[in-house]
């Protein structure tokens, strides 16, 4: 019996004391539909009592209707969710199931097994101490075993519960089950699972669950649940010599108090202790730490708290506060293990938004070293990733990040992949290690900097970033305000989209992947111009928010001007000045903004002009107005 | 919130992650969630029904913010057929708090009179609760909004994420879900989309009470039994809280010592017959009881899958 009922009539406060400091695990369990993994979380969930009557009473209505085993009980279906599944009879994300008994609370990521579901064991092994891989006592370590086998190590769990099911079916055979143990024992050593324990049982009629199996005398480990209920699962050491704790969030209630909130990753913080400021360098001792009841003297990874530092440092939401003797790494480059999450393959050199702890950052993959086959661990050369698939690449940062290697600490080295058109996490990764290049190559330092180069032309560079639906009118105002800038002297140059796809970017198509590196381009080559003290007008349609965000990102504050040239799609399809509109509607164009490719409007443009209210040539002059209040243009 | 002095608790030297209680961790996680949520939205919201889930979730984020006041306001999508109970709590909590607190109830609703006993439980949800929480996130403009449903609730509950997506049309679609790893939470949304956070999904009920017990979180004492006027309907036992219930013929409110396991609108949310009132025998109740909490109910009887079906119009 998993609760004591007796203790819970009789003497309840005392059995709450008890229940209040129990602990907490989190398991996975990877096995087939075959192998009777649903049944086995099903009958951990009945055996501990967490089946109500009415709940019962569905699953009998259930079992009847979707069920596989006859006028019996079909316990898996107390945890297939969703109806979709429940039709087509097979698990396909991720759920999480809750049981407890008088010794700790679980937390069951439970996930489907099938090669195209890696992505969801991943992510129920991404939080998971300990895993329960099932094998079918009649079958013995199949190809899938392997694979996640090689999905748990991957992501760092090294506890495993071999659980060789069915035995009932094989006659409770030792042989047998010393044959299949043998068997996994050779191959996890080799993936790094050194800390293996096979459990022979029958989920289905019970044995070696929760009570000891009757039929099975040589056998002397645990059952599955004593092994959940004391396995020890801490790695960490609470050291404040290994301190990491990644800012969440800047807490200043007034001007009397400004603490840095987040959760210790690692470590241990304490009052008095000299931390540093990572990525940057400043350094500055904890003089208080609030945890969640009152202030403390020390907390310890896994607790939140906000503390509050002696010194004025720049500490913003991102940062590490690390130990001083033993700081995180710090790369803007590094070489990572990738798991592609997103139907829409991994496009080298592309920007997605990397987020680490919690800071987001723009990144790109730079190189995939090679893909291994999750079924032989074969190494695979690659060119880009699919879904489901695992790689190995070179990760490159527009900033520096602080971080330690996956494998010392989860919170410090996994990361996940944004795509910035759709928001979607693309891919997971984590970090092998930072590549010395990184730390090696600096920035060149250019004596003649931008300013110098600026006040030769006796003015202020800036980008004036036109957006808009073909045919808008961009091309139109950038061209009459080119005029107006350099008849008052002004050094100016246009990059206009058709133009530009000439030249720079005519490997370039109109795919959302092309648009995205089309924009990416000329933004950097603005940003070069820039620097070389120039006014530069870009007329693009730009349709995505996030390429003109990032375009606006890569020059400085107070150098961006966005001008919204806002022309309904109803006008700018009737002026057609190139008739492409004409073919997009007869179809003989594919990816035609406005028609079958979406466009993103601004939400603050600097400049936002109606054309159908607005002459080019007031439309020449609004900007200019504006550009005046930024400061660019002398008054 | 809680009457807790705020005491200075020595940590043992040694106490590691895994020794930490699971009270403790479950504390740490949502506190780890609603910081995260708030620091990359823009216009964060926290839902608040005035339920025990409710009541812990706010209790944990003046924890999460604390010294600052809670960084969002309440919003409180009112049906106006709450317990009475309920709304002199919600009050008298939003001004212990110093917090914003956002009422709304859907206008339409208000002048079509819309009720549970001429419109029927599901119109009367549908329109109150998943159309009106759709009227006030787009009318005060937020992009995240924090919900207290737990996983352990319900089957389709287990698989949302912490932080789950909705489209601008506020529906759910389980086929998009984004992979959720480690505690690296994604907040980033695209085209008007908004954000659910859910910093109770891995508690479950028998967490919720413990942690009330040990927090001393004041809840509405509806939750504990007191001789209450009910008449049974259907097999379920329904307060008669305020003379807007029309009684059918023959039947006689009776006096019974009852207690609510869930709160929602009164005619839609039935008693359990109940000695327990402390939360010392509410909790002995739960563990030895035998049918679970939402049995209570009304709205999850329909087909197997209606939370699904709810939540993919809208409902939280």
């Amino acid at each position: 019996m998993a609760t004591d009922q007796a203790m819970i009539a009789e003497d309840i406060e005392r059995y709450l004391e008890l229940q209040e400091n129990k602990g907490l695990l989190r398991f996975i369990t990877c096995g087939s539909v075959d192998d009777g993994k649903s049944t086995l979380i099903g009958r951990l969930l009945y055996e501990s009592h967490l089946v109500f009557e009415d709940q019962m009473a569905a699953l009998e209505s259930d079992s009847k209707r979707f069920g596989t085993q006859g006028a019996d009980l079909d316990l898996a279906l107390l945890v297939d969710g969703l109806a979709a599944e429940r039709e087509q009879g097979i698990t396909i994300d991720v759920a999480y199931r809750f049981f407890s008994t008088d010794v700790r609370k679980f937390i069951v990521a439970d996930t489907p097994g099938h090669e195209q579901y890696t992505r969801n064991m991943v992510t129920g092994a991404s939080t998971a101490d300990v895993a329960v891989i099932l094998v079918d006592a009649r079958k013995g370590i199949m190809t899938q075993t392997r694979r996640h086998s090689f999905l748990v190590s991957l992501l760092g769990i090294r506890k495993v519960a071999l659980a060789i099911n069915k035995v009932d079916l094989v006659g409770y055979s030792q042989d047998v089950v010393q044959a299949i143990e043998d068997d996994y024992r050779s191959f996890a050593t080799e993936i790094g699972l050194d800390e293996v324990v096979a459990i022979p049982l029958s989920a289905l009629v019970g044995d070696n669950v929760t009570e000891r199996s009757p039929h099975m005398q040589w056998y002397n480990g645990p059952t599955l649940m004593g092994y959940l209920e004391t396995v020890a699962v801490d790695t960490d050491h609470a050291r404040p010599g290994s301190l990491r704790l990644p800012v969440q969030w800047v807490n200043r209630p007034d001007h009397t108090f400004r603490g840095f909130s987040g959760q210790v990753a690692r470590g241990a913080v304490v009052v008095g202790q000299q931390v540093r400021v990572l990525p940057g360098h400043s350094v500055s001792t904890i003089t208080s730490v609030l945890g969640p009841s009152g202030e403390l003297t020390r907390a310890v990874a896994g607790q939140p708290v906000t503390v509050t530092l002696a010194d004025e440092v720049d500490v913003s939401r991102g940062d590490v506060l690390s130990s001083v003797d033993e700081p995180a790494e710090v790369a803007d480059q590094f070489e990572a293990t990738l798991v592609w999450m997103a139907e829409e393959e991994l496009l080298p050199e592309r920007q997605y938004l990397l987020k680490l702890g919690t800071k987001v950052v723009g990144a790109a993959v730079t190189r995939i070293k090679h893909k291994v086959n999750v079924n032989t661990l074969e190494h695979v050369s690659a060119t880009t990733l699919e879904l489901n698939d695992i790689g190995v690449c070179n990760v490159a940062l527009d900033q520096p990040v602080a971080f330690d290697r996956y494998e010392e600490n989860r919170d410090m080295g996994g990361f996940i992949l944004i795509d910035r058109l759709t928001g979607n996490t693309v891919g997971a990764g984590m970090i092998r290690f930072a590549l010395r290049r990184s730390t090696n190559v600096q920035w060149q330092s250019l004596e003649v900097t931008k300013s110098a180069r600026a006040e030769l032309k006796g003015q202020r560079p800036c980008v004036v970033w036109f957006t808009g639906l073909s045919g808008a009118g961009k091309s139109t105002i950038a061209n009459l305000l080119e005029k107006r800038l350099h008849a008052d002297g002004r050094h100016t140059t246009l990059l206009d989209g058709d133009n530009v796809r000439h030249g720079l970017n005519r490997d370039l198509g109109f795919t959302d992947a092309d648009r995205v590196e089309n924009v990416r381009r000329v933004a950097e080559v603005a940003h070069l111009m820039v620097e070389t003290g120039l006014i530069v007008l870009v007329s693009f349609i730009s349709p995505f928010q996030e390429e003109r965000a990032m375009a606006r990102e890569l020059v400085e504050p107070g150098e961006f001007c966005e001008v919204f040239v806002d022309t309904p799609l109803v006008v700018a399809e009737e002026r057609d000045v190139k008739g492409l509109y004409r073919k997009a509607r007869r179809g003989e164009l594919v990816n035609f903004t406005g028609i079958d490719s979406p466009y993103q409007p601004p939400e603050s443009p600097e400049v936002h002009i109606d054309t159908t209210l607005v002459s080019p040539e007031d439309a020449a002059e609004l900007i200019v107005v504006r550009l005046r209040e930024m400061g660019i243009l002398g008054r | 919130m809680s009457e807790q002095p705020e005491t200075v608790q020595p940590v043992a030297d040694e106490l590691t992650r895994s020794q930490q209680s699971h009270l403790d961790r479950l504390e740490a996680e949502s506190i780890y969630i609603m910081r995260e949520a708030v620091a990359e939205s823009e216009r964060p919201v926290m839902l608040y029904s005035v339920g025990k889930d409710s009541a812990v979730m706010v209790h944990l984020a003046s924890k999460a913010f604390a010294p600052s006041r809670l960084p969002f306001p309440l919003l409180h999508v009112d049906t106006t057929w709450k317990f009475r109970a309920m709304y002199e709590l919600r009050n008298a909590m939003a001004e212990r708090l110093g917090v914003e607190l956002l009422v709304h109830q859907n206008p339409e609703c208000v002048r079509l009179g819309i009720n549970p006993f001429t419109h029927g439980s599901q119109v009367h949800t549908d329109m109150w609760k998943t159309q009106g929480l759709k009227q006030a996130l787009d009318k005060y403009g937020f992009d995240l909004a924090f919900g207290g449903a737990r996983r352990d609730e319900e089957k389709s509950r287990a698989k949302e994420r912490v932080f789950s997506v909705r489209s601008a049309q506020h529906r759910w679609d389980p086929k998009r879900q984004r992979p959720e790893l480690w505690s690296v939470y994604n907040v980033r949304t695209t085209m008007g989309e908004t954000i659910r956070a859910f910093p109770l999904s891995n508690w479950t009920e028998l967490d919720i009470w413990q942690y009330i017990r040990r927090e001393q979180i004041p809840i509405v004492p509806l939750y504990f039994a007191a001789e209450r006027p009910v008449v049974e309907r259907n097999g379920t036992l329904i307060m008669v809280d305020d003379d807007r219930m029309p009684l059918e013929p023959g039947e006689e409110p009776m006096l019974k010592k009852v207690r609510f396991r869930t709160l929602g609108c009164y005619p839609l949310t039935g008693a359990v017959e109940s000695e327990a009132d402390t939360l010392t025998a509410i909790v002995q109740e739960m563990l030895l009881a035998t049918t679970s909490e939402r049995q209570g109910r009304v709205i999850d009887h329909d087909a197997a899958a209606s939370m699904e079906a709810k939540k993919q119009e809208g409902y939280f």
